[in-house]
């Protein structure tokens, strides 16, 4: 290696083209952002402060000072750490099984562990409330709007998180480092708690700060199993306007989650920045076969796959085929007739969800790629540099500000001119596009960012001008995350509830919309139809995912 | 004057505070091999990489044939760089990475060319291959002949061959040599390694601190070293003042006689100075000695005493063939 005083890592001119240009690029997604995200959400939290068509700190006093909100806030915190805990306790020891060990059947295994992260939390809820039911499986657990049952299906949820990011990191860590520990004299466990988890540190901390994100701001899952005693802020902005119309207790508690996710979003963007550090250190991919000694993880993780992921995906499935006259598809034939008090059949709801979904993925992706090409960039500059990692925390907003608050900003900003979208069914689309919009990023950045920027000097010294270099070296390894980052915003948008519950409008509703219309709804036939359409809108989203990581990198992935 | 090929006049680059190349001033002439030699963190690569226009001149011009580069981008200066790790691109084959600058010309040349490069370098058939399963030094190859195929004006190739072992280094030179010389491609050729630079260059350039301490012809720059620290560098030492040289059989020196690697000799006749270490070597032993002035100096012996114990003095002297007098009021320094 030469030793230039600052390596050519952090150095970078010549070859980035036009600055202009990479500015225009990056000029319709910021536009996008503030029209769609940022407008809404600003005016939502400005709306806590008046009361009476005058600033007032009023209302939100009024909602700080009422137990209901303290009780909320401490079940939110509660549930999310919990959820956190349990995933980080039980994920660890699944990433060593799972992206360390070598044992026949790892794949599947891995596959089955991926699909609870992308499943309608809609329908996971509904899996759940189908196994606490009485009539349910763990019926007699007393379990049915239970916090456990809210943990364990925040843990279904989130266990593929803590599986997925700290095994990307495992499978790559140098075993040599252990094994100079051992021939030092340390046994197994003295070498698993001085070394291997000191290296994995950043990792677990990273997934769980995302954990608790994504626990913290839970809706759907929360609401189906939650009932009247327990609840998210998330739950309760829904409950206050959908129910209450009280939209100014609604925007103060909006400030205030967005406080708690505007946290945990700094602590995760701090851990990811010294995983990023870390993963470059590590070298080849690294698997042994299982010993003697893997067997409490072993246990552990089967438990943990059996117990916690099949069984209530199972027992949905089970459960969509169990009428009121025996063992038969009656539920899934009744999915042609009007589902509720809607007027559309299923059928007619999951084509809504496809067409909205295609238009969500294509606005997600376009807008991901323009993102993810500005942000891979290593400006020279000091500003410049300054403005990219601006960008980088800018587009991340959407992941912590919940979807319930994309969703009610929207009700309330985009419903008079200059964008009068009230009536329009694009808002559905444009919402979840925002919400896919970091996921989309998150998948496409790292495969950018990892590109070795001597490669494009070496392009530009061959002759190729800006332009070509990004069709001839960004683009092919874009495309090596763009499967992923299609399957990604598809199952996203195929189960988002949050925002679409505030837009979905009653004559093209949505399938996540008709299922928890349906099982909130009396009566054997409608939680049969719940359990049925809950099957086609997860069976859809499982191939939707299944495709993508089937065409998506080989590499292990995160997220 | 304007001058032909490449003309860098007092180039400054800056990191920060730090100024990675203090004005540097070098030419490259049509059809030349240029060496820059220097330590780690010399300037070196930012030099070369300022020619590319990978990097911005804080001060100072870089020209070719008169004509002032700063305003003419990366991709169109016509200058390709040759990078340590080769930077193959990973998504394209052999063929793909070798014919990236011919896009654009009819597809028949295209492969013909891309062909007689393999060819050149000694990869035919080579083509259809994934870049990913080449050896290093197979990938240096393609690299040379993906620059080449770019038809350059000038090839700066950084450290091209330091990431590849000795053997295949050795035998890398020679293949670097020929093809530059037959395809009579102006080259700069940064390196930190003596004997690559010697073995490739017309010129040979020593750059330490950002600064260009002295260029010329590698047998001219071995015999007259412009200072100290250039001897230094090429591996001579230690530096001795004429009464010390004088204790050793070399009088009347006129300055700081440098000492190389064949400068001091045993012989029965010399001065006996104690032996303060012995290392065999492949067909002989290596004996570090300290010199009636207090410096220590290796000394060479074809036989392998230093098997046993080494002896407790040995007899030495200078070889004039092997030292050089430094010109100038040498300044002492061990």
């Amino acid at each position: 290696m030469n030793g230039t005083v600052a390596g050519p890592r952090t150095r970078y001119r010549g070859v980035g083209g036009n600055p202009w240009a990479w500015a225009a690029a990056a000029a319709l997604p910021v536009a996008f952002l503030a029209a769609f995200f940022v407008w809404p959400v600003t005016a939502l939290v400005a709306r806590g402060f008046v009361v009476d068509g005058k600033w007032s700190l009023a209302g939100v006093q009024e909602v700080l000072a009422a137990p209901r909100t303290w009780r909320i806030l401490a079940q939110t915190l509660t549930q999310a750490v919990l959820g956190t805990l349990g995933s980080v306790v039980l994920g660890v020891p699944g990433a060593y099984v799972l992206y360390r060990c070598r044992f026949p059947g790892r794949r599947l295994a891995r596959a089955v562990v991926s699909v609870p992260f992308v499943l309608p939390t809609v329908v996971v809820g509904v899996a759940f409330a189908a196994l606490f039911a009485p009539t349910g499986l763990f019926g007699s657990l007393g379990l049915q709007e239970s916090l456990a049952g809210i943990v364990a299906a925040l843990v279904f949820f989130n266990y593929s998180v803590v599986v997925r990011t700290v095994g990307a990191l495992w499978s790559r860590l140098d075993p040599r480092a252990e094994d100079a520990a051992r021939t030092l004299g340390a046994g197994r466990a003295r070498v698993l708690a001085t070394v291997t988890l000191p290296a994995l540190a950043p990792a677990i901390a990273s997934a769980a700060a995302l954990v608790f994100l994504f626990c913290a701001s839970a809706f759907g899952v929360v609401l189906v199993l939650g009932g009247e005693s327990y609840g998210t802020i998330e739950t309760e902005i829904w409950y206050q306007t959908t129910q209450l119309l009280d939209l100014s207790a609604a925007a103060a508690l909006s400030i205030l989650q967005l406080l708690v996710v505007g946290a945990s979003l700094m602590i995760a963007g701090a851990t990811r920045a010294r995983q990023e550090r870390a993963l470059r250190l590590s070298g080849n991919r690294v698997d042994a076969p299982l010993r003697a000694s893997d067997l409490p993880a072993v246990l552990v993780t089967a438990a943990v796959v059996l117990g916690l992921l099949v069984l209530p995906m199972v027992s949905l499935v089970w459960r969509s085929f169990v009428t009121a006259d025996g063992i038969g598809a009656a539920n899934y034939a009744a999915l042609s007739g009007a589902a509720g008090a809607f007027t559309v059949s299923v059928w007619q709801a999951l084509a809504n969800s496809l067409v909205i979904g295609l238009a969500a993925t294509g606005l997600a992706v376009g807008l991901g790629l323009l993102v993810s090409y500005v942000l891979s960039r290593r400006p020279a500059s000091a500003p410049g540099r300054r403005v990219m990692r601006t960008v980088d925390a800018v587009f991340m907003l959407p992941l912590g500000v919940s979807a319930v608050t994309v969703g009610f900003g929207f009700l309330i900003t985009l419903n008079r001119p200059p964008l009068d979208l009230r009536s329009s069914w694009v808002l559905i689309p444009i919402a979840q596009a925002m919400v896919a919009l970091p996921l989309v990023v998150r998948t496409l950045l790292p495969t950018l960012r990892a590109i070795d920027p001597r490669l494009h000097e070496a392009a530009a010294t061959l002759g190729a001008g800006p332009g070509r270099v990004v069709a001839t070296i960004d683009t092919p390894f874009a495309l090596r995350g763009l499967g992923l980052a299609v399957g990604f915003a598809f199952a996203t948008s195929l189960g988002e509830f949050g925002a679409t519950s505030f837009l979905s409008r009653p004559d093209r509703p949505t399938l996540p919309v008709v299922i928890f219309q349906l099982i909130g709804r009396p009566g054997a036939e409608n939680f049969g139809m719940a359990m049925a359409a809950s099957v086609v809108l997860a069976v859809l989203t499982a191939l939707v995912m299944g495709l993508a990581e089937w065409i998506g990198p080989k590499e292990v992935h995160p997220w | 004057m304007v001058s032909a090929g490449l003309s860098v006049r007092d180039a400054v680059v800056r990191y920060g505070p730090v100024a990675a190349l203090d004005g540097v001033s070098i030419d490259v002439a049509p059809g030349e091999v240029v060496a820059v030699l220097g330590a780690s963190g010399s300037g070196k690569s930012s030099l070369l990489r300022a020619i590319a226009g990978l990097e911005s001149l804080v001060a100072g011009s870089v020209s070719w044939h008169g004509e002032d580069l700063a305003a003419v981008p990366v991709h169109k200066r016509g200058f390709v760089v040759m990078f340590q790790d080769g930077q193959l691109f990973p998504h394209l084959s052999v063929a793909g990475n070798v014919g990236y600058a011919l896009a654009g010309k009819p597809r028949r040349l295209r492969e013909r060319r891309v062909a007689e490069l393999l060819e050149l370098v000694g990869l035919e058939g080579y083509g259809p291959r994934p870049v990913t399963a080449l050896s290093g030094g197979q990938a240096q190859r393609v690299a040379l002949a993906r620059s080449l195929a770019a038809n350059p004006r000038l090839l700066l190739l950084d450290e091209p061959l330091s990431a590849l072992d000795r053997g295949l280094r050795e035998h890398l030179v020679g293949v670097l040599d020929h093809t530059l010389r037959a395809a009579g491609v102006p080259a700069l050729y940064v390196t930190h390694d003596q004997d690559e630079a010697f073995a490739i260059a017309d010129r040979v350039a020593v750059l330490a601190e950002g600064r260009l301490l002295q260029v010329d012809r590698p047998a001219a720059l071995w015999r007259h070293p412009a200072s100290q620290e250039v001897a230094g560098f090429l591996g001579y030492g230690p530096f001795l003042a004429p009464e010390s040289a004088a204790a050793l059989g070399w009088t009347g020196a006129s300055g700081v006689v440098a000492v190389g690697p064949d400068g001091l000799v045993v012989d029965a006749a010399g001065t006996d100075v104690p032996v303060l270490q012995g290392q065999a070597r492949r067909g002989g032993s290596e004996f570090t000695v300290r010199l009636p002035d207090g410096s220590r100096a290796t000394v060479r012996t074809p036989d392998s005493t230093a098997h046993g114990r080494p002896p407790a003095s040995l007899p030495v002297r200078l070889e004039p063939g092997g030292c050089v007098l430094l010109a100038g009021p040498g300044q002492l320094c061990s």
